[in-house]
């Protein structure tokens, strides 16, 4: 019976389009649930219908070839998927997911399941970070290309990874005035990595690309810099920050975009049951994936940022990849030779990304400069100091306790935003590894469910 | 090399009930050792949903309940804390002629205990509850009844008793137990062995092993009350909610945000248990239905437990049947939380002067086997 069910892909990026692509090729009726109102996932996201329109070229500047072809691709295959854009999948239990769209929850059940659900911005506070003006890199990034506008006139950009250079570099290109990019790698960090990166000489050139059109317009870049503060009344007005020598120096701005890489959407695998393990280069937990994207739940698949930060290019490949390796556990025939040039390519990405995160290393000690006062978690209003006091005091020694206790990823983020400070400051307290203190679990819903879903219930057809 | 440590008494188990009776035998100067597998207060103690209800017991619970209550009015000078315990009122709806009926029943029933019942119909129910008013045609109202925050309290009791000297270890599952004449000897793997002269079988769901390995097999059920919570609200309710013949609970926290209950989680294995889809959202409409308020609020987070549960209902509190200095409470059937801090001083009680006022003949271990 359970043949008989078609597969599921969670997510519309470019690894859940890929995905659906080759699964469609076979001659599969994937169903593709999406968040979002248009395919496209974070990079490729699309901006409304309807309303303005802007050029790819304008919008995904190089990648806008790329963009486009993945765009296409799902809309070449759009008769033969059951797509369900604007559809939240809010529980996996028990071979099924739960889908909540236009207010009514379904049960969707399935046998083969990808997942290709990407990454959020991974954060770390600093004192000011909750001053209005101040934005993610990636929140930044989707003002300009969803809603079409900067989230400043004078815009700071703090943090590390390479989306920082790229959102300066977009922000420049869109007549935004960059105050500065404030990098928190020592640039010798930098520098060493770079041999590593030439392996993938074409993004290298892009990103040296970034770097070099931002100096050439006059963007100060300082190198091995810690945040002070963001200061302000109403509004962010200035980004306070100690240089690589220690010297505390101020910089005038109306917005602060700032970001610390991306960390991966987790809690799908984890209500899958899939396993996990800590993961030193994205310094996370991460659901295990072998090299073709299974899971070690038979039937469940990973594929893109979801299941480790990789980048989109890797994305796509993942994304087949993963279609391919459920195909043979269908027991389809296999295409070895795109097999192998899949894997192939994929090892090269991830060869390269090793070589990235050591260029864009984690500031490990950020966490330390956190004052005791400076809200870590939005939604359940807890400080630094509340997370360190239970650390400190012995009484919690891993995630969840702290969370019983101080509130801290208990609130409608469901520790998306805070989970990745919550663990910075429990091991830097503890003196621990950051694996050490474990991870949260995941609790359905997975985002905000209205109540109403309740009583606005869809029986399965 | 393993660990070895004497005591008087050891007690396998920290939810509330082997936490505050940790507190109260430190209290009576023996020599604790407390054993927990996981955190203190991290199982059904710490993840359930706080309501701190007298009201509704069966009448045999009541003078534990009583005695109970007593130590509820005494948390900050026990455990430093308050946590977030309120005496807000114990509020049990009735939404037709019989619920009221049996309400009122109850009420005449449990006279004599001091639980102070009123109850409250038509205008003055509708004045006094505004936000209630539709849905039911009055309530039972237990003024001094109320709730408390779970996580914060159950470990603070363990806390408390370490405090005051007892051992506690935390991480520490109790693997294997026996007695050697007159002394019970524990086991955790190969690192910690510990012997006590009395042992507390306090291990929640899981105490059935427990109590097996002695020669008393109960038939204890796990079961997982499905708990949901929104995003804070403006408050409308400051009393704790339940409903004559069951279904969904509620109470508001002061920061608005608005704690239900009702059906069941499934079990994921025998320690770990996960909310059902079904009976989420079946809370969700029954709640919706039952406070209007939350018709346009989100759910954030829904949780479970792992309670075990007896076929009567009632817990099983006292002394072993096979094993002298072995005594039992488990099977609180998921209304151990008020309860539990009059079960832990009547164990202490039980251990430091092998009697109680308590009656617990209700309680015995042995009154499912078949001889019994
Ligand atoms: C804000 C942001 C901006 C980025 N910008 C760039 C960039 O400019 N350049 C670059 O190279 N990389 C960028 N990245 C990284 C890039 O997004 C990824 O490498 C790439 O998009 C990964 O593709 P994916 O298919 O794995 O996931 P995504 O493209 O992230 O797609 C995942 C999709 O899954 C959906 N989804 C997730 N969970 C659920 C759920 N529970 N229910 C329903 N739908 C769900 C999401 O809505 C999304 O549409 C950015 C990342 C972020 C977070
Ligand atoms: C979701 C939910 C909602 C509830 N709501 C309410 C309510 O509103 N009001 C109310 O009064 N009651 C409520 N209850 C019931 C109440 O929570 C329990 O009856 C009470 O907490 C039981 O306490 P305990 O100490 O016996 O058990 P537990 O808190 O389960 O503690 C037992 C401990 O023993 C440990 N343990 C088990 N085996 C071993 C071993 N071999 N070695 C070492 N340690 C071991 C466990 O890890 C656990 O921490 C609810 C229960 C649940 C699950």
């Amino acid at each position: 019976m359970s043949e008989t069910l078609p597969p599921v892909i969670v997510g519309a990026g470019p690894a859940g389009i890929r995905a659906a692509e080759r699964l469609v090729a076979a001659g599969l009726r994937p169903v593709v649930v999406d968040e979002a109102a248009r395919w496209g996932g974070q990079i490729y996201r699309q901006p409304p219908d309807g309303g303005f329109t802007r050029p790819k070229k304008a919008l995904y500047g190089f990648e806008a070839g790329k963009a486009d072809a993945v765009h296409r691709a799902m809309a070449a295959i759009r008769d033969r998927v059951d797509y369900r854009p604007r559809t939240l999948v809010w529980n996996c239990e028990a071979g099924a997911l739960d889908l909540l769209c236009d207010g009514a929850s379904e049960a969707l059940p399935f046998s083969h399941l990808i997942l290709a659900t990407g990454a959020t911005d991974r954060v770390l506070p600093f004192p000011g970070w909750t001053l209005p003006g101040v934005f993610t890199l990636g929140g930044s990034q989707v003002a300009l290309k969803f809603q079409g506008c900067a989230v400043g006139r004078r815009v700071a950009f703090l943090g590390t990874g390479p989306l920082l250079y790229l959102v300066a570099y977009q922000y420049l290109k869109a007549g935004v005035e960059v105050a500065g990019v404030f990098d928190t790698t020592p640039f010798a960090a930098q520098a060493r990595a770079t041999a590593g990166m030439l392996r993938d000489a074409a993004t290298l050139a892009k990103g040296l690309l970034y770097v070099g059109w931002l100096r050439a317009h006059g963007v100060p870049i300082h190198n091995g810099v810690r945040p002070v503060r963001a200061e302000g009344a109403e509004r962010v007005n200035a980004l306070v920050w100690r240089d690589a020598q220690g010297q505390e120096r101020r910089t005038s701005c109306d917005a602060v975009a700032f970001g610390l890489g991306l960390r991966s959407e987790t809690q799908l695998a984890d209500l899958a049951g899939c396993r996990f393990r800590f993961d030193e280069a994205d310094r996370a937990w991460l659901p295990e994936r072998d090299g073709a994207g299974r899971s070690s739940v038979p039937g469940v698949y990973l594929a893109g940022d979801g299941g480790g930060i990789s980048g989109a290019d890797a994305a796509e490949l993942a994304g087949e990849r993963a279609a391919l390796a459920l195909l043979e556990d269908l027991g389809r025939p296999m295409d070895g030779k795109r097999v192998k040039e899949l894997d192939g390519r994929l090892s090269r990405i991830a060869a390269f990304r090793r070589s990235l995160s050591a260029a864009f290393p984690f500031p490990a000690d950020w966490a330390d400069a956190i004052a005791d006062d400076t809200m870590i978690c939005r939604c359940e209003g807890v400080t630094a100091g509340a997370v360190r006091e239970v650390a400190r005091s012995g009484q919690a020694r891993e995630m969840n306790r702290a969370k019983a206790l101080t509130r801290a990823g208990m609130g409608r983020c469901q520790g998306r935003m805070c989970s990745a400070t919550t663990a910075e400051l429990l091991s830097r307290t503890l003196g621990t590894s950051p694996d050490g203190v474990g991870r949260l679990r995941a609790q359905p819903p997975i985002k905000p469910l209205p109540v109403s879903a309740g009583a606005e219930r869809r029986e399965v057809a | 090399m393993r660990e070895r440590i004497e005591c008087d008494v050891a007690i396998v188990g920290g939810g509330i009930v082997g936490g505050s009776a940790a507190l109260f035998l430190r209290q009576a100067g023996l020599s604790v050792t407390l054993l927990e597998r996981d955190w203190c207060g991290a199982k059904a103690s710490g993840v359930n949903f706080g309501g701190v209800r007298r009201q509704g017991r069966p009448l045999e619970q009541l003078p534990l309940s009583q005695r109970a209550h007593a130590i509820w009015g005494r948390l900050p000078e026990l455990l430093g804390t308050d946590a977030e315990y309120i005496r807000s009122g114990h509020l049990k709806l009735a939404r037709s002629e019989p619920d009221l009926e049996s309400l009122i029943a109850y009420r005449e029933r449990s006279q004599g205990f001091g639980l102070g019942l009123e109850i409250i119909v038509g205008e003055e129910f509708r004045r006094r509850w505004p936000a209630l008013g539709d849905r039911a045609i009055g309530g039972s109202l237990c003024p001094e009844d109320g709730h408390a925050n779970p996580r914060l309290i159950s470990p603070a009791f363990a806390r408390a008793a370490a405090a005051l000297g007892a051992v506690v270890r935390e991480q520490t599952p109790v693997d294997r137990v026996e007695k050697d004449g007159d002394r019970f000897v524990l086991l955790s793997g190969d690192a910690l062995e510990v012997r006590a002269r009395f042992l507390l079988n306090t291990a929640g769901a899981w105490s059935w092993r427990l109590a097996e390995a002695f020669g008393e097999p109960v038939p204890l059920e796990s079961l997982h009350p499905n708990m949901a919570v929104t995003e804070p609200l403006p408050r409308f309710l400051d009393v704790n909610i339940g409903v004559e013949g069951g279904g969904v609970y509620g109470r508001q926290v002061p920061r608005g945000n608005m704690v239900v209950g009702g059906g069941r989680g499934f079990a994921l294995d025998a320690d770990r248990a996960r909310p059902q889809r079904d009976a989420v959202l079946t809370l969700m409409r029954d709640a919706a239905e039952l406070f209007p308020q939350l018709r346009h609020a989100h759910v954030i987070r829904c949780w479970t437990g792992v309670e075990g549960y007896t076929p009567d209902r009632n817990p099983i509190i006292g002394p072993s049947r096979t094993t002298p200095g072995l005594f039992h409470a488990f099977g609180f059937s998921g209304a151990g939380f008020q309860i539990g801090p009059g079960v832990g001083q009547t164990l202490a009680e039980l251990v430091t002067s092998g009697e109680t006022p308590m009656p617990l003949e209700a309680f015995r271990i042995d009154r499912f086997s078949p001889t019994a």
